[in-house]
């Protein structure tokens, strides 16, 4: 049996993975994010939906430390980003469906080449355990732009897991996975959080899968969040069937929705 | 650079590596570092050459033409060194996946530097062995004063690259046609063949900011004999450092002004911001 080696930072306890506070995007006289504020705990997975447009990839890459807040402020692990960023982002890392990684480098070498920027140590061995808890290892010598869409989202979170992440950002990960493949990985992403307490912030298109893997939503709309609760209740607490439905309808009319929820709110 | 321009190596490794990844994934790419510095060698030799046999004061152009081609050379392939390791993070759209990584922008340009100095010295060779097999070039007769050439050049190479860049990265991957003529716009005023004193006043003004002038001053006054220039190479050392200090702000105000507009996070073939 191997063991893994240990993250290369150590985890605060006491502090959630991400907090969020009073954040802010404004281009030009376009606000993108007005005055959000969240937390992702450590072991909870944050379901972040929303319409096209709402702020979900904007949050996202200000988490990243690719786009800066016009206000408020980010914590990973406790740190702040903008003041430490290298050591905030040691403890993070993502998998989008709009970064894939670079297909003109094999997987392992993309697994080397990431190892290093986050200065992972005992990277060999770490790069083996991935290749192997992801099945990539009959595709390591292979180029990652001739690899199926499928077997590009395994590659992009074996690269996502290479730090052991305290928070882990995933945008859309089953957008291109067979319903086998899409399975397996909710379940590996599910395991992460329980059982090694990493923080997930997730977003996803795909309700149902929502409802399964989600311990907690938050529903953006223009930038503001609408709603925030347990992605089994919801819906009921805001007299739709399902939540899917619920996300139309928030989708479709934010601001009766808003009214809605500011109601529920109240009557709670 | 909020925590300081501390380096750690393992990232800048990472970016080297990549690049030998890429090398060695793609033999192509090897190909243009041999062959533009091939074709210039030949191409200048058989010049030389002629204007040799032809010249009637017994003046040797082999040294001054062929000298200065290698250098120019030398400090241009330094600079597409640093351009195309960033263009491969561009082609292949990996800003995201880079800078929402640990690592620091200084460790970025550091990562594309060092790149550079490997790959150039692979174009060096090829050309210091075809200049001094076919057509006789003592490269290294000028003695310890080509040291200090080579390492002005090698900044202001770098100055050019990091500058190159961070256009790119400010106007998106469209504008990559803007930085490959810049050496052969610059080169009529580093004055590379011919003294400054021939270049009318306005482009001596130009060539004064060119740290590349000086060293060809300098190269053609140890050739003819003359005292070592030693005032003048510390001119250019000084111009060259100016210079890549002026860079490295430029590229990491470009950079600063890319996470502030979303530049970075959405960085495409389309986009100019």
């Amino acid at each position: 049996m191997t063991v893994p080696p240990k993250p290369p930072t150590q985890a605060s306890p006491e502090c959630p993975a991400l907090r969020a506070m009073n954040l802010s995007k404004v281009y030009g006289s376009v606000t993108a994010l007005d005055n959000v504020s969240f937390t992702v705990s450590k072991g909870e997975i944050l379901g972040l939906l929303g319409p096209n447009g709402a702020g979900k990839t904007t949050t996202i890459n200000m988490v990243l430390g690719v786009l800066a807040a016009t206000a408020g402020s980010i914590e990973i692990d406790g740190i702040d980003i903008a003041q430490s960023r290298a050591r905030a982002l040691a403890r993070t890392n993502f998998a989008a469906v709009y970064a894939a990684l670079p297909g003109n480098l094999t997987v392992v070498e993309n697994l080397r080449f990431f190892g290093l920027l986050y200065a992972i140590p005992s990277l060999v061995r770490r790069v083996d355990e991935l290749l192997q808890e992801f099945d990539l290892r009959h595709l390591r010598h292979t180029k990652c732009g001739l690899l199926s869409s499928g077997e590009q989202t395994r590659a992009a979170l074996a690269k996502a897991l290479l730090n052991k992440p305290q928070l882990l950002l995933l945008d859309e990960p089953t957008a291109s996975l067979d319903p086998s493949a899409a399975q397996l990985i909710r379940a590996k992403i599910r395991s992460l959080a329980t059982i090694d307490g990493c923080g997930i912030l997730w977003t996803s298109h795909n309700m149902k899968e929502v409802e399964a893997v989600c311990d907690r939503v938050l529903f953006l709309s223009r930038g503001k969040v609408l709603l925030e609760g347990d992605p089994k209740d919801l819906p009921r607490e805001h007299g739709s069937a399902t939540l899917e439905d619920l996300f139309i309808r928030v989708a479709r009319e934010p601001i009766a929705a808003a009214a809605a929820a500011a109601a529920a709110e109240g009557r709670g | 650079m909020d925590e300081g321009v501390r380096l750690k190596l393992r990232p800048i490794a990472g970016i080297v590596l990549r690049q030998f990844y890429l090398l060695c994934g793609s033999p192509v790419r090897v190909f243009p570092m041999v062959t533009w510095v091939a074709i210039d060698v030949v191409l200048w030799g058989f010049i030389t050459r002629y204007l040799n046999s032809v010249s009637n004061g017994g003046m040797d152009f082999v040294p001054t033409l062929l000298g200065g081609v290698l250098l120019w050379d030398f400090c241009t392939r330094i600079m597409q060194g640093v351009s195309t390791a960033f263009l491969e993070d561009v082609w292949s759209r990996n800003f995201l996946n880079l800078f929402a990584s640990p690592l620091s922008i200084a460790e970025y340009i550091s990562g594309l530097v060092i790149t550079s100095v490997l790959t150039s010295i692979i174009g060096v060779i090829v050309m210091v062995a075809l200049a001094t097999g076919v057509f006789h070039l003592q490269f290294f007769s000028m003695g310890p004063p080509l040291v200090a050439f080579l390492l002005v050049l090698f900044a202001f190479g770098i100055s050019l690259g990091i500058f190159a860049s961070a256009i790119v990265l400010r106007l998106g991957p469209a504008s990559e046609w803007l930085l490959w003529p810049i050496p052969a716009l610059l080169s009529p005023f580093a004055a590379v063949f011919y003294p400054l004193a021939v270049l009318p006043r306005w482009m001596q003004w130009v060539s004064y900011a060119l740290p590349p002038s000086y060293v060809f001053e300098g190269m053609r006054a140890l050739l003819a004999d003359r005292p070592f220039p030693g005032t003048l190479l510390l001119q250019g050392s000084l111009i060259a450092v100016i210079e890549l200090l002026l860079a490295a702000y430029f590229y990491a105000r470009v950079y600063r002004h890319a996470v502030r507009t979303g530049l970075l996070a959405r960085y495409s073939a389309e986009s100019v911001a």
